[in-house]
């Protein structure tokens, strides 16, 4: 995020794009709520009948994969209606002329037709957002998860740069990161491509700067990314994994693929808390402790980095995934040391990664501070750019929609949208392990009533969902949460593992594969006789 | 000139059949071939409901009373002669004369008819008739004053709310007219939730489009756009005659856009409510018209500042409104000059309770109780004393002989320790026990709390706890001193006028009374023979035969005595069910004020210090007050 | 509660709602003042569940503390007493309405904060409660579980079910830390007695300004699952068998010498984890980077 989360209190106007935030982040839901009630405009733009479109002054329900033409299409008409910021545009970016030449293409009706909003309705939005002193556009995975989701987050950056809403409180960019530590395992350069603090693989004078820091040879090229991996295992060119904490069989696109990689590995090491899914493919697992039996810190998605503080002591042989990495690197041969432990892990960081240079545990005890702190008497910063953007200028990315790289057809003719939702989180290796599954044990898949009708489909039904790569059952919930065409399903849960059916096409800058999009086709597996389940008739 | 016959159409003598005698009148006319030369209409309120049904009879302005169908033929028969029909006449109770027309009623002569002029003598369902009788006539004055000028007229004829506090409306209306707000409300308070107080459902039923006219007023003053009329839903006729009402000034012109040319526009809306006692609180109302559970918002920010969906907002109750058409008709001097120093115009009461003619009166301000309840009221039936007279509703206080020449206004009610709340007026005789009447009222206030402050919720109960037991016998001493302290707590820590108001009723009754509240807990007496509990039956041994019937009838065994020997009830024994009193053939069984027994058990408590007490004196160095 | 005294107006005023004007003189413990609050607790707790002795708030309950503070120790008022059945159908808190003060305060957070607008006072008088619409059970009311009724609730009105019989409230260590599930970093403090975290209260310092969602004040109990994971453990003929740590690492680090020494740095990936602290992050990509001379590092940031 380019600024704070309670900065969201003091914008006019809130533009939410691919995020369900009430449900995915819900304390940041709160706060877009609370200032809706403070009198300040939302709009929501969203496939889905999300919680917040109950609050917004605007919806705009496009497509899903038509995010480009729809923020394109209201950059056209804040420029139409001469509502943008000529001094910020002129003083603070570059590549504007070309950029205006790109949207000058999208008008409304044209919009209209690719993402199916009204043309008056993103009109009215383009105005309220164009209009506004301060407005900030809050966006997740609903923007990333797409083969174009570079592109749609320029086109996001686009219309905060042409309207000014950049480097003030209460304006901004602001991604939502999706997990506790997103954000601090960027940081800490767990990237293919860069060191700690975004310093690049590739510059042969950071690499030489982190060789002498580290003491060791380093390698040059840049690495793949987590779908790359999948790929180079399957062929053999991979031979070794080493997965702290994650469950990819669950979490990454088409599962079968990431199953049929880890099988490949000649050897596979999983450190976890739990044995999970991917956990069962290792041949070594190594047994980590929970956030609540470590110190450390974690950043959010607001760049604030917080102490994590040891409550509890582990029972079992368990150790700190720091501990295990460290013992592991001296088995190898490689003398570190870290007698402090995590305190002073930070300071060796503090002194390579110049976003966390005024960093300390000690300074954290007072509370978070927010990166980039470069001084250890640096307040921190609370938003971004706001004498200049990293790169001297903002630049406007001339963006143009691009369909999805599977779409709807005869064979496979509904849309698959996958997220996220309260009660669980991501892979459920927690949350199913607390009683939040007493409130919800199961797949539900949305759908929309008409749909269901026509598929015969009823409340609670079971259903087989498949795609070109695999197939899972699920039940179904009738909601018109969704639009009619797609269904939507979460990948929380193991029994139905949603992941199988996603698609691991993946943008081509970012990698980030396009999970909000694929093609499915659903069956009723006893069609006419479909069950009806007791808990159908505790209706109320 | 077509004659006029008038019945009455109020909620009161509907009740009593006016609508038979209407449509009996109706026919009969018709069949006799009347219909063209006496022209028959359905009115509002005359507010002498207990004469009910009543019928007018205009231009000789024949007043009869209790008018039945059964009396139609020959009151038509009077009516072709052109002669009156004495049997219907009103009777004065104390001379037994007849009186012909209306304003010879006593109840009438020392009223000053101002608001409820037209009520009983138009049609409400008619704007017409409204018109006819000068409606709407002052918009065309106010529309070509400034709205401060129309804020001066009223600040000018000293108008102050009606509706129970009696803040000055005009400076309401200023401080809503200098509030910003996009858009500002008139709200129309016709949540009477007095029991007993009925003025302004009269108004509404008899007189709506005058309610309209008021807002309208308003709504030019202040620059709002929109009004509501807030009214509880068990008041169906008054929301159905101002439904016709606000149809009938839409149709005119008289609501809507560019309302008689003046570029003002004005719409009106009616909000029923649930009857909730606390939504006549006025932000109460506001979050109940918003949708929202009735309960009070702490004040300030007041409405006339942030009020209906946070905007500028005048709540005025219905009779204030109705007021307003009379100053900008007879100028705010001349409204000016009806009443005392600090109250100008005139009041309605609802007169009720152990008094001769119950009703509703209008009255210029500065009457004397003695005025309303002797000269109107016609004074306390059955030859009893006139004992107290509770003003104000159930919230209100109980004043007593001593404030009879009391001139009425807001603060000398106030300095008296009542109120002037919506009017309503209670008269109680000798016979009323103040300990039990200030129980009632408690028991109904205790229900209507909205339970948001903890003095109101809590405190109320309590209050009524003690009050319980002090009827029941069981009360001590200290308790009148707990009544009064928690009363003024209550009073003290409360948000809104229902908490600050409603132990009023029993701290009132302890500053006049206070020797009737001690005689029930010192003597375990009841003075006026209310309290059950401490009654006892007795018999009069001179007047005792012995006959023994008591004795044979009593349930439990609680009467002996033997034949030729006066007999006696076991008071520890009577269950005070009266078999005896009833069967007695000699009057020698009396339920009377207790004998004493039980009294003085609480005596050795009375100097006692409780252990908290002196934990609590230890502790603070006796810094407790008491 | 909140009542002040200020010069010049005629009753005492709510100090939670009355704006402050200049020149105001506020008196906050005159005698008037202290003996309405001393009236207002003998109200409350003449209507209160008085069973202190057990109740999981004894110790930390702001009407004992007031009680206390006002020297209020018994109240005159000895009549009725409400008493309601306690609801424990949801998963995670009870509600005990014979504890409940009428504060409104778990209303306000609802509506105000979360939104879901589940409670309200319901009935009228002295018969007023704070409760679901219907006085429905939580799951069948738009509630989400939040939980932060139950944190700010004054009294034991509401109460977590894992800290029922947990412990007394002084025996409680509270520890302050960083929610582990989505990327708000909301901060809350774990209850800990005996080496368990038996429940999670607010904590206003960080992002969430004491605010939490259902994950983060009722997602904890993997903590202690039965399924973790308590040793390390080596496949052999498809079966996990337990083996000390230094067996376990001394294999991984074989393995990863003779896998580096045959195929080089390239032959390696590493994911590491967006659960995991900085440090650890830190620690991995060094590791994959220096030791296993691969850039092949990443993690679910795309997830």
């Amino acid at each position: 995020m380019t600024n704070s989360i309670n900065e969201i209190l003091e914008t006019d106007v809130i533009l939410v794009i691919g995020s369900n935030t009430t449900e995915a982040h819900p304390v940041t839901g709160y706060r877009i709520r609370q200032a809706v009630q403070n009198g300040k405009k939302l709009i929501v733009a969203d496939p889905r009948k999300i919680e917040l479109v109950k609050y917004a002054d605007l919806w705009l329900r496009h497509r899903p994969g038509t995010d480009i033409a729809l923020l394109n299409g209201l950059a056209h008409v804040i420029l139409r209606d001469d509502l943008w910021d000529k001094q910020f545009v002129a003083e603070r970016s570059e590549g504007f002329e070309e950029f205006k030449k790109t949207v000058a293409k999208y008008t409304p009706e044209r919009v209209a037709e690719i993402t199916g909003v009204e043309a008056g309705l993103i009109e009215q939005a383009a105005r309220m957002y164009g209009k506004a002193e301060k407005a900030t556009i809050i966006y997740a995975m609903g923007i990333t998860q797409h083969a174009s989701g570079t592109h749609n987050v320029m086109a996001v950056a686009n219309l905060a740069i042409l309207t000014g809403n950049v480097g003030r409180p209460g304006t901004g960019v602001d991604p939502l990161r999706g997990q506790n530590n997103v954000q601090g395992a960027c940081d800490m350069g767990c990237l293919p491509n860069y060191y700690p603090s975004y310093q690049p693989v590739d510059d042969p004078h950071v690499q030489s700067n982190f060789e002498r820091f580290w003491q060791a040879k380093l390698p040059q090229e840049v690495g793949l990314t987590v779908t790359e991996m999948t790929d180079a295992a399957r062929q053999g060119k991979i031979k070794c994994m080493y997965i702290m904490g994650e469950n990819p069989v669950l979490s990454d696109p088409d599962g079968n693929r990431v199953v049929e990689a880890l099988q490949a590995l000649e050897f596979l090491v999983v450190q976890d808390i739990f044995l999970t899914e991917t956990a069962q493919l290792a041949e070594v697992v190594l047994p980590a402790v929970t956030f609540a039996e470590k110190n450390g810190t974690f950043t959010n998605t607001e760049r604030r980095i917080q102490l994590v503080r040891k409550a509890i002591d582990t029972t079992s042989s368990a150790k700190p995934d720091w501990q295990i990495i460290i013992e592991l690197a001296q088995k190898m041969g490689h003398f570190w040391q870290y007698p402090g432990g995590p305190e002073q892990i930070m300071e060796e960081i503090a002194r390579c990664a110049p976003l966390y240079g005024g960093i300390s545990h000690h300074r954290l005890e007072k509370g978070g501070i927010h990166w980039p702190c470069p001084t250890p008497g640096h307040p921190g910063t609370a938003y971004l750019h706001a004498d200049g953007f990293a790169r001297g200028k903002g630049k406007f990315h001339s963006v143009e929609h691009v369909p999805p790289a599977e779409e709807p057809d005869e064979e496979y003719p509904l849309l698959l949208i996958t997220g996220r939702m309260l009660y669980h989180f991501h892979t459920g290796t927690m949350s199913r392990r607390s009683h939040l599954e007493e409130l919800r044990s199961e797949e539900l898949a949305m759908m929309h009533p008409q749909d269901a009708e026509a598929y015969g489909i009823k409340d609670k039904d079971r259903i087989v969902v498949e795609s070109r790569r695999g197939k899972v059952t699920t039940r179904v919930q009738v909601t018109d949460f969704v639009p009619p065409g797609s269904i939507f399903m979460t990948f929380h849960f193991k029994e139905t593992p949603t992941n199988v059916l996603t698609i691991a096409s993946t943008d081509p800058i970012c990698k980030i594969p396009e999970l909000k999009v694929c093609a499915v086709k659903i069956r009723v597996p006893f069609p006419g006789q479909a069950r009806r389940h007791p808990e159908s008739f505790s209706c109320h | 000139m077509r004659r006029k016959v008038l019945v009455c159409g109020g909620t009161g003598c509907v009740s009593s059949r006016s609508r038979e005698v209407y449509d009996a009148l109706e026919s009969e006319l018709a069949g006799r071939g009347l219909g063209e030369q006496f022209e028959l209409k359905y009115t509002g309120c005359h507010g002498f409901c207990e004469q009910g049904p009543l019928v007018l009879v205009e231009p000789e302005g024949y007043f009869y009373c209790r008018v039945t169908k059964e009396h139609v033929a020959k009151l038509v028969d009077s009516l072709q002669e052109g002669s009156v029909y004495e049997d219907l006449l009103y009777k004065d109770p104390d001379t037994g004369n007849r009186v012909k027309t209306r304003n010879d009623v006593p109840f009438y002569q020392k009223q000053k008819r101002l608001v409820l002029k037209n009520c009983g003598l138009i049609n409400p369902e008619s704007i017409e008739d409204y018109l006819n009788a000068g409606g709407y006539r002052t918009l065309q004055k106010v529309f070509k004053m400034s709205p401060d000028a129309v804020i001066d007229e009223v600040k000018k004829a000293g108008l102050r709310g009606r509706g129970g506090g009696g803040f000055p409306t005009g400076l309401k209306w200023e401080y809503a007219r200098k509030a910003r707000g996009d858009k500002k409300y008139i709200i129309c308070n016709a949540d009477e939730g007095d029991p007993g107080a009925f003025m302004d459902r009269s108004i509404l039923e008899g007189d709506p489009h005058r309610v309209l006219e008021g807002m309208l007023t308003a709504g030019y003053a202040i620059g709002a756009g929109e009004g509501f009329v807030y009214i509880r839903a068990e008041y169906p006729l008054a929301v159905r005659r101002l439904d016709i009402a606000i149809k009938e000034a839409r149709e005119k012109g008289f609501l809507g856009e560019n309302i008689l040319g003046s570029g003002f526009n004005f719409d009106i809306h009616i909000k029923q409510g649930a009857g909730a006692f606390v939504c006549g609180e006025e932000t109460a109302l506001i979050e109940s018209i918003q949708g929202n559970r009735g309960m009070p918002r702490p004040r300030p920010p007041f409405p006339a500042v942030k009020g209906l969906w946070d905007r500028p907002t005048v709540v005025n109750n219905v009779e204030t409104l109705a007021n307003l058409p009379i100053i900008f008709d007879m100028g705010a001097e001349a409204y000016a000059a009806i009443g005392t120093e600090q109250s100008k115009g005139t009041k309605i009461f609802a007169l009720t309770g152990k008094i001769k003619n119950t009703g509703l009166v209008e009255v210029p301000m500065g009457i004397t109780l003695r005025e309303i309840i002797f000269d109107i009221g016609g004074g306390i039936p059955n030859g009893k004393k006139f004992k107290a007279v509770q003003i104000g509703g159930p919230s209100g206080g109980g004043l007593s002989a001593q404030h009879l020449d009391l001139p009425i206004d807001y603060d000398s009610l106030i300095d008296a320790g009542a109120m002037m709340g919506s009017g309503g007026l209670v008269v109680m005789d000798e016979d009323t026990c103040m300990v039990e009447l200030a129980r009632f009222f408690l028991s109904f206030t205790r229900m209507e709390a909205c339970g948001k402050c903890t003095p109101c919720r809590e405190g109320n109960t309590r209050l009524l706890e003690i009050l319980e037991r002090i009827v029941e016998g069981r009360g001590e001493l200290q308790d009148l001193d707990l009544l009064e302290s928690l009363g003024h707590t209550i009073i003290d820590t409360s948000l809104c006028g229902l908490g600050q108001s409603a132990p009023n009723p029993v701290l009132s009754a302890l500053k006049y009374f206070r020797p009737e509240y001690e005689m029930h807990v010192k003597n375990k007496l009841c003075p006026a023979g209310v309290c059950k509990a401490l009654l006892s039956y007795r018999i009069i041994e001179e007047k005792c035969k012995a006959c023994g019937l008591c004795l044979k009838h009593c349930p439990v065994g609680a009467i002996t005595g033997k034949k030729g020997e006066p007999h006696r009830i076991d008071p520890e024994m009577c269950k005070k069910c009266g078999e005896c009193l009833k069967k007695c053939p000699f009057g020698a069984i009396v339920l009377a004020g207790g004998d004493g027994f039980g009294q003085g058990q609480s005596d050795h408590k009375r100097n006692h210090v409780s252990r908290t007490q002196a934990l609590y004196n230890l502790k603070s160095g006796g810094r407790e007050r008491h | 509660m909140c009542v002040v005294e200020v010069k010049g107006a005629r009753k005492l005023m709510a100090a939670c709602a009355t704006p402050v004007s200049d020149g105001m003189e506020v008196l906050t413990e005159s005698d008037r003042v202290i003996n309405a609050r001393r009236e207002i607790l003998r109200l409350l707790i003449a209507n209160h569940d008085l069973r202190c002795l057990t109740c999981e708030r004894n110790g930390d309950c702001r009407l004992q503390d007031y009680c206390y503070r006002y020297k209020v120790e018994d109240t005159p008022y000895k009549g009725e007493v409400i008493e309601y059945p306690i609801d424990t159908n949801n998963p995670f808190f009870i509600r005990d309405y014979s504890k409940c003060i009428r504060c409104g305060k778990c209303v306000t957070v609802c509506a105000e904060i979360n939104g879901a607008y589940v409670y309200d006072f319901m009935h009228r008088g002295f018969e007023t409660k704070v409760t679901s619409a219907y006085d429905d059970t939580l799951q069948e009311t738009t509630c989400t579980f939040c939980g932060m009724c139950v944190n700010v609730c004054p009294v034991a009105a509401l109460v977590e079910k894992s800290t029922l019989w947990a412990g007394r409230p002084w025996e409680i260590k509270k520890v302050t830390t960083t929610c582990p599930y989505c990327g708000v970093g909301c901060q809350l403090k774990l209850k800990v007695k005996d080496n368990r975290i038996i429940g999670v209260a607010a904590d206003r310092s960080g992002p969430n300004l004491g605010d939490l969602c259902s994950k983060g004040q009722f997602g904890w109990d993997y903590v202690h699952s039965p399924d973790r994971l308590t040793d390390p453990l080596v496949k052999r003929n498809g079966k996990f068998i337990k083996v000390s740590w230094d067996e376990a690492l001394n294999y991984v680090a074989a393995r990863f010498k003779d896998i580096l020494n045959e195929w080089g740095g390239r032959a390696f990936a590493g994911l590491s984890s967006a659960k995991c602290t900085n440090e650890e992050n830190y620690l991995f990509q060094k590791f994959m980077r220096s030791i296993l001379q691969t850039n092949n590092i990443d993690h679910c940031a795309r997830l």
